[in-house]
C-alpha cells in the first residue's frame, strides 16, 4: 500500500473552551486533489493551519509522506515548509514588494535563488496564470481581487511544491473569475504533479478541482469519498450542505 | 460535575480574584519574555536579511532625524532660556552652558528622542506588523520557508538599537547648538566663553551614558512595536489597539529604564 501524502489521526485543537477540532481523521493520497467542505466555523481553516504547522494541535498525529510532523524542531519545520505552497484566502501578498518579487519571494529568500533567475521564473509563472508580464512591476494594491488571486496562485506554485494548499480560493470573486481560478488551479496542480488540499464552501469550486471530498462538521470529518460519490453519499449532512438547504440536521446559529 | 463543587466559599473569593490576576500577569510576562528571547536568538543566528536591515536603518534612523533634530534644537533653546530666568536670581548665569550640555547629553536627548521615536517608529512597526498578521502575510512568510522572526523582527530590533544612539549623538550636538544660539543672540553671552564653559563641563561619561541609554530605548521601542504588532487582534480595532499599546508601553518603559540606568551610571 502506498504511503498517503497527508495523514491525520485524532487531531484535536481547542482555543480556551472552544473545541474547534474534535478528532480529525483524514487521508490525502499522493498526487490527488482533496477538498474539505463545511460551513463557516466548523474547523476547516484550523485543520489546514495544523498541517502547515501554523497552529500546534493539542492531540493527535499528522504525517507528511509517512513522517510525523507535529513535534518537529524549527530547522526540520523550515525544511518541511519547502514542500508546501499555499494560496491564502485574501491573497496575503506583501504590499511593499512588487508582483514579481511576491511570486519569487520563496525562491529568493527561502531557497537562495539569485534575483535575475528568480525574476525570469516569476514572470513565466505570472504569464502561466493568465496575467500580462507588464504586471510584474506593479504593486499588489494596483491589482483587482481576481488578479491578486492569480498572483497568489503563481506564488504558491512558483517553487514547484509537493503539496499545495488552497484556502477558500474563490471567496470574493464573481462566478466567471471564480471559474477561471478553479481551472487555473487544476491546470497548475496537474502541471507540477502536486498533491492538493483545499478548503471551500463553494460547490462549483469543489466540482471543478476535487478528486476526493471530505465533509467537516463540528470539528470532525463526517464523510469522505471520491467526487463521483458526492451526490449519492447517503449522508444527510452532506446532502443538506451540497444543496444549500436551510432545513436538515445542520442547524446554524443565526444570533 | 456537580455545579455546587465549583462554588467557592465567599471568604476565599478575594484570593481567587488575586490569583486570577497574578496568573494572567505571569502568563503575559512569560509570553513577552519568550518573545524577547526568540527575537534575540534570531537576531544573532543566521540566515540574515541584509536588505531588510538596510531598509529599517533608513526608515528608523534617517527618517527620524528631522523629528529628533527639531526636538533637540528647541529643547536646548528653552533650557537656556529657563536656566537664565532661574540662575539670574543667584547670579549664576555662567552655569547655563554647563546645565544645558549636561541636561541634554545625560537625560533630555536620549529620553525625548526615545519618546519621539516611540511615537513615530514604534507605532509604525506595530501597525505594519499588525496589518501583516491580520492579512495573513506573516503566515505567508512561514509557508514560503522564511522565519518571520528573522525577516521582520530581527532587522527592526538591530536597526533601532543601532540608530537611536546615532540619532541621540546628533541630537546632543543640535541641542547644545540650540542653547548656544539663545545664549549668544538672545541673552548676550560671548561665543567663546559659552563654548569653553560647555567643553569644560562635559565629560566623556556624560555622552557615553546618554548613548547607552539611547541603545536601550531603541531596543525597547522596536521590541514593543514588534511584540504588540505580532500579537495583534483581528481587524482594524485589533491593529489600532496594538499600535496604542506599543506606544504607551514603550514610553512607560523608556521612563522606567531611564531611572534605572541613571541610578546605575551616576549613583
Amino acid at each position: 500500500m502506498t504511503t498517503p501524502k497527508i495523514e491525520m489521526k485524532g487531531v484535536k485543537k481547542a482555543f480556551g473552551n472552544n473545541h474547534v477540532l474534535n478528532g480529525i481523521d483524514l487521508v490525502v493520497p499522493a498526487g490527488k486533489s482533496m477538498v474539505i467542505i463545511g460551513g463557516s466555523g466548523t474547523g476547516k481553516s484550523v485543520t489546514l493551519k495544523c498541517i502547515l504547522g501554523l497552529i500546534q494541535p493539542d492531540e493527535g498525529s499528522i504525517k507528511i509522506d509517512g513522517e510525523e510532523v507535529t513535534k518537529l524542531r524549527q530547522n526540520d519545520r523550515d525544511a518541511l515548509m519547502t514542500k508546501f505552497g499555499m494560496l491564502f484566502q485574501g491573497g496575503a501578498l506583501f504590499d511593499s514588494l512588487k508582483i514579481w518579487e511576491n511570486v519569487a519571494f520563496g525562491l529568493i529568500q527561502g531557497r537562495g535563488v539569485n534575483r535575475k533567475e528568480a525574476r525570469e521564473i516569476a514572470v513565466e509563472k505570472i504569464k502561466s496564470v493568465g496575467l500580462k508580464p507588464e504586471v510584474a512591476d506593479s504593486f499588489p494594491a494596483e491589482l483587482s481581487g481576481g488578479m491578486q488571486k492569480r498572483v497568489g496562485l503563481a506564488r504558491a506554485v512558483a517553487a514547484s511544491p509537493d503539496i499545495i494548499f488552497f484556502d477558500e480560493p474563490t471567496t470574493g470573486l464573481d462566478p466567471i473569475m471564480a471559474d477561471v481560478i478553479n481551472h487555473l488551479i487544476v491546470e497548475q496542480v496537474k502541471e507540477i504533479g502536486a498533491t492538493a488540499l483545499s478548503i471551500t464552501h463553494d460547490m462549483a469550486s469543489v466540482r471543478t478541482i476535487a478528486d476526493y471530498v471530505a465533509m467537516i462538521h463540528e470539528g470532525k470529518i463526517i464523510w469522505t469519498g471520491p467526487i463521483d460519490e458526492l451526490d449519492d453519499s447517503g449522508n444527510e449532512y452532506v446532502d443538506q450542505f451540497i444543496h444549500g438547504r436551510a432545513d436538515g440536521p445542520i442547524q446554524r446559529r443565526v444570533a | 460535575m456537580d455545579s455546587s463543587q465549583n462554588q467557592i466559599n465567599p471568604v476565599f473569593a478575594p484570593f481567587q480574584v488575586v490569583g486570577q490576576i497574578l496568573l494572567a500577569f505571569f502568563e503575559k510576562a512569560g509570553r513577552l519574555f519568550m518573545f524577547i528571547g526568540k527575537s534575540l536568538y534570531h537576531s544573532i543566528v543566521p540566515p540574515f536579511f541584509p536588505a531588510q536591515l538596510w531598509r529599517q536603518l533608513v526608515d528608523i534612523g534617517y527618517y527620524s532625524l528631522p523629528v529628533v533634530g527639531l526636538t533637540a534644537l528647541f529643547t536646548g533653546m528653552v533650557l537656556a532660556l529657563q536656566s537664565y530666568t532661574g540662575f539670574t536670581r543667584f547670579n549664576a548665569e555662567s552655569a547655563i552652558a554647563g546645565v544645558v550640555v549636561l541636561s541634554i547629553t545625560r537625560e533630555l536627548a536620549p529620553v525625548l528622542a526615545g519618546l519621539m521615536v516611540a511615537g513615530r517608529v514604534g507605532a509604525a512597526i506595530a501597525a505594519e506588523i499588525g496589518t501583516m498578521r491580520v492579512t495573513e502575510q506573516i503566515d505567508a512568510l512561514t509557508t514560503l520557508s522564511v522565519n518571520p522572526f528573522k525577516y521582520l523582527i530581527a532587522p527592526r530590533l538591530i536597526a533601532a538599537t543601532l540608530t537611536l544612539p546615532l540619532l541621540v549623538f546628533i541630537g546632543d550636538i543640535i541641542g547644545v547648538y540650540g542653547g548656544y544660539v539663545v545664549s549668544i543672540y538672545n541673552l548676550g553671552f560671548s561665543p567663546g566663553g559659552y563654548l569653553s564653559q560647555t567643553w569644560d563641563t562635559v565629560q566623556t561619561m556624560d555622552i557615553v551614558s546618554g548613548l547607552i541609554k539611547a541603545g536601550a530605548f531603541g531596543f525597547i521601542v522596536a521590541m514593543m512595536g514588534c511584540y504588540h504588532g505580532f500579537n495583534s487582534g483581528r481587524g482594524a480595532q485589533g491593529v489600532g489597539a496594538a499600535t496604542t499599546n506599543a506606544v504607551v508601553s514603550s514610553s512607560i518603559l523608556i521612563l522606567v529604564f531611564n531611572y534605572i540606568l541613571t541610578q546605575v551610571f551616576f549613583s
